[in-house]
């Protein structure tokens, strides 16, 4: 009895690490600017594709390679924050204020990058820099006329075709003369596999059951990340900053905190979280272009049970949903029960992997019944608290 | 002339309401009559399979569209109805088989009918269940949501989980529906083999049939009070609640009216395919569903219909030409519709596509008190800089 209580609260909470890892960028970002970003997933599976690539870059190395996964985590950070950045400037910036509206473009972007991970080749990659180059290069140059303002329609209906054009052409023509050294995808549709480093494979025994040493890894990742953005948002000038936007937009405007600037930070920042979370996710199976998918309801259902008024909400509506969830899914409680057959008889339908969601879904739909806006709610005076 | 009537602007606007009625049958009677003779029978079935589409969208525009709640959970509402029908379609055992039971329930070892499939032996009961049950549903689950004032991208994230949740459920329970297959390979309906099209023909009638009503009545509900008390929700909930209305009973309502459409349009799109399967509980087709109303036009609900006709067209020749790089014209489309074309088509033509042509041809706009202010950019560009 006791070993499968511990095995249940071991699992739960390394589901509840990976949950919470990846739905801290989110709940950063959503308490910060009230916006849902459905391409969160993405990111993550951009850190994970960033973990795969880093790990055959260091396979020469010999002994060293095993370290390859420190890399992996700040190139994954990188890649996703860069991307997070690209998305912030490049779009959600537009739609503040029309949360629904980002919700949906958001999506949009997450398809994108699912397909832009399966088809991705040297051709894409080329023509895309030349069209960015192109593009923005000719913006840059107009924006320095005095009559900017003026020619500004006529500028981009001139300069979009017109890189577009000629990447399209670069790319035909590249794909021409090197045919399949560079159109071939760099990962295809397939899934990718990650191996955990020697060091991290196999597990600690305790009696007659292992505890995996990667999921104690992530553990142990996921506290120094909770502990890391708890340092930053609480002891930093831009931590500060970034508090006092969450509480209240306009007066931080007011007071000349750049509002502009704490957006796209937190925002790099939320998306660098997703990156590290992918990371993570690459040591506990294979890697494809749907990963993120698989973990966007979870956590969009962390940040409605914790509420976005406190980090400890987040991490505490983590470990509630991933233990529950393993403890209904692998069907302890019907042990548990196992004397009083109609209980037991209950907890047994429900002990499967997708019946413990349909439960922990209906459970937490009762929890908002008594905290409708989470655990940790934010405080205010308005009525759109 | 009744005091109603005097209140809507007496007999022009009634004049004006039967030109629509006109028009509207009008096109009817082109959908039902001409349009058979100029297409395939493929093509034709397809464009069935979208007008049933259509209706889900025009459930959609109620709730998002009128009333600013942005469902992403009506696959949930359309598979219900499907499987409803369905269900009914799989009874349809001749007397003389080995088993008086859906083949499938063979397969798992299952030797009587579960209860809850006895009620859909009979026809009434089944047609009321296909609006019924997603209207419940959504009612039960609206009202949950909607009494403690849970709204805005809460709702949203809600709405998607019930999503993965249903299709957790369907997808596990292979005895009761056969799992991730879904239940297909109707045999009849009223005598009439399902597949054949003579039958499809008779299913692409009622399905303008049924569209034609739910436009009615989604025009209906939208030109009333009931619609201005719903954009008022949309607009400014606090406010509403202020003046003495609680909005909970009326966003319950219009939720779960805008289900039955789903559900209805979920039976209708199953006789035309001949399958219906928790695929169709997946997050993606959920999105997509709003995003044939955004480009068709928010709050407009020929541009709902419209937009499921657009999209879906361009989906299903674009998606058979370039099948790899369809999901990148997928997520440009969400993205450039939310950046550029917030009012979707039938908006834009709306506000600014009169102005637009007639800046084509040459004719300058009409009622503005300086228009040079807001035509030449020079003087534009004057304004704003020399200032002060």
């Amino acid at each position: 009895m006791l070993p499968s209580i511990l095995d249940g609260i071991f699992n739960g909470l390394s589901i509840g690490s990976i949950l919470l890892m990846a739905a801290l960028g989110l709940a950063i970002v959503f308490g910060l600017m009230g916006v849902i970003n459905m391409a969160h997933g993405e990111l993550m599976m951009l850190g994970a594709y960033t973990t795969y690539v880093v790990q055959n870059l260091f396979k020469p190395l010999g002994i060293f390679s095993q370290t390859y996964i420190f890399f992996a985590l700040i190139m994954a950070f990188i890649v996703a924050a860069l991307a997070g950045l690209i998305l912030e400037r490049g779009v959600i910036r537009y739609l503040y204020g029309r949360p629904l509206e980002t919700l949906l473009a958001t999506w949009g972007v997450s398809l994108m990058l699912q397909q832009f991970v399966r088809s991705v080749n040297w051709v894409l990659i080329a023509g895309l820099a030349i069209f960015c180059l192109l593009y923005f290069g000719g913006m840059w140059f107009v924006k320095k006329r005095p009559d900017f303002d003026v020619i500004r329609q006529k500028a981009i209906a001139l300069l979009l075709p017109l890189s577009a054009a000629v990447a399209v052409a670069v790319g035909v023509f590249l794909s021409q003369t090197f045919k399949s050294a560079v159109t071939q995808p760099w990962f295809g549709a397939q899934n990718v596999d990650v191996t955990a480093p020697k060091w991290l494979q196999g597990g600690l025994p305790i009696g007659n059951y292992q505890l995996p040493y990667t999921r104690m890894f992530i553990m142990v990742l996921t506290a120094l990340c909770v502990a890391g953005i708890y340092f930053f948002l609480n002891k930093t000038a831009w931590g500060l900053r970034i508090r006092s936007v969450t509480q209240n937009r306009n007066m931080s405007a007011c007071l000349g905190i750049p509002t502009n600037k704490v957006d796209a930070l937190t925002f790099a920042l939320g998306s660098g979280l997703a990156g590290i979370a992918g990371c993570a996710v690459s040591l506990l199976g294979s890697v494809g272009p749907n990963t993120g998918q698989n973990y966007i309801v979870n956590t969009f259902m962390v940040v409605v049970v914790g509420g976005v008024g406190k980090l400890v909400g987040t991490i505490a509506g983590a470990m509630v949903i991933g233990l529950i969830d393993y403890i209904l899914g692998a069907g302890i409680l019907a042990l548990l029960f196992a004397q009083i057959p109609p209980v037991a008889e209950f907890f047994t339908f429900f002990a499967t992997t997708s019946m413990a969601k349909v439960m922990v879904f209906l459970l937490i739909v009762i929890f908002l019944q008594y905290k409708p806006a989470g655990l940790f709610p934010q405080k205010g005076r308005t009525v759109d608290a | 002339m009744t005091t109603a009537q005097i209140e809507r602007g007496g007999v022009g606007i009634s004049r004006k309401l039967m030109v629509e009625a006109a028009i509207v049958l009008g096109i009817m009677l082109f959908l039902i009559f001409v349009l058979p003779l100029l297409m395939s029978d493929f093509r034709l079935n397809l464009t069935g399979r979208f007008l049933a589409l259509s209706i889900a969208a025009l459930g959609i525009d109620l709730i998002w569209g009128f009333t600013g709640m942005l469902s992403l959970g009506h696959g949930v509402f359309f598979t219900l109805g499907g499987y409803a029908l369905a269900m009914y379609l799989k009874l349809q055992i001749p007397a003389n088989a080995s088993s008086q039971l859906p083949e499938f329930m063979g397969l798992y070892g299952v030797t009587e009918l579960p209860w809850f499939w006895k009620p859909f032996y009979s026809f009434p009961i089944t047609a009321l269940m296909v609006v019924l049950l997603p209207a419940i549903v959504a009612a039960i689950l609206g009202y949950l949501i909607f009494r403690n004032r849970i709204r805005g991208v809460y709702f949203s994230i809600l709405t998607q989980a019930t999503t993965i949740i249903f299709f957790n459920f369907f997808n596990g329970q292979q005895k009761l529906f056969n799992g991730t297959n879904g239940l297909t390979d109707f045999k009849t309906l009223f005598g009439l083999e399902v597949s054949k099209p003579g039958a499809q023909y008779v299913f692409y009638v009622l399905t303008i049939l049924f569209l034609a009503a739910t436009y009615a009545l989604s025009r209906w509900l939208t030109s009333g009070r009931f619609g201005r008390l719903l954009v008022a929700i949309r607009d400014d909930e606090p406010r509403v609640r202020f003046t003495g209305y609680n909005p909970t009973g009326f966003k319950v309502l219009v939720f779960a009216i805008s289900a039955a459409f789903a559900g209805l349009a979920g039976a209708l799109f199953t006789l035309q395919t001949g399958i219906i399967s928790p695929n169709s509980m997946n997050i993606a087709f959920s999105i997509e569903m709003v995003i044939w109303v955004a480009v068709g036009g928010r709050a407009t609900l020929v541009g709902a219909i419209l937009g499921t006709l657009v999209v879906n067209f361009a989906k299903s020749n674009l998606s058979e030409k370039f099948p790899d790089i369809w999901l990148f014209f997928q997520g440009a489309l969400f993205l450039l519709v939310v950046l550029f074309l917030p009012n979707g088509i039938v908006g834009w033509l709306r506000d600014r596509g009169l102005d637009t042509f007639q800046n084509l041809t040459g004719k300058r706009k009409r009622s503005m008190t300086y228009p040079s202010l807001e035509e030449d950019p020079e003087v534009d560009y004057e304004r704003k800089n020399t200032g002060d």
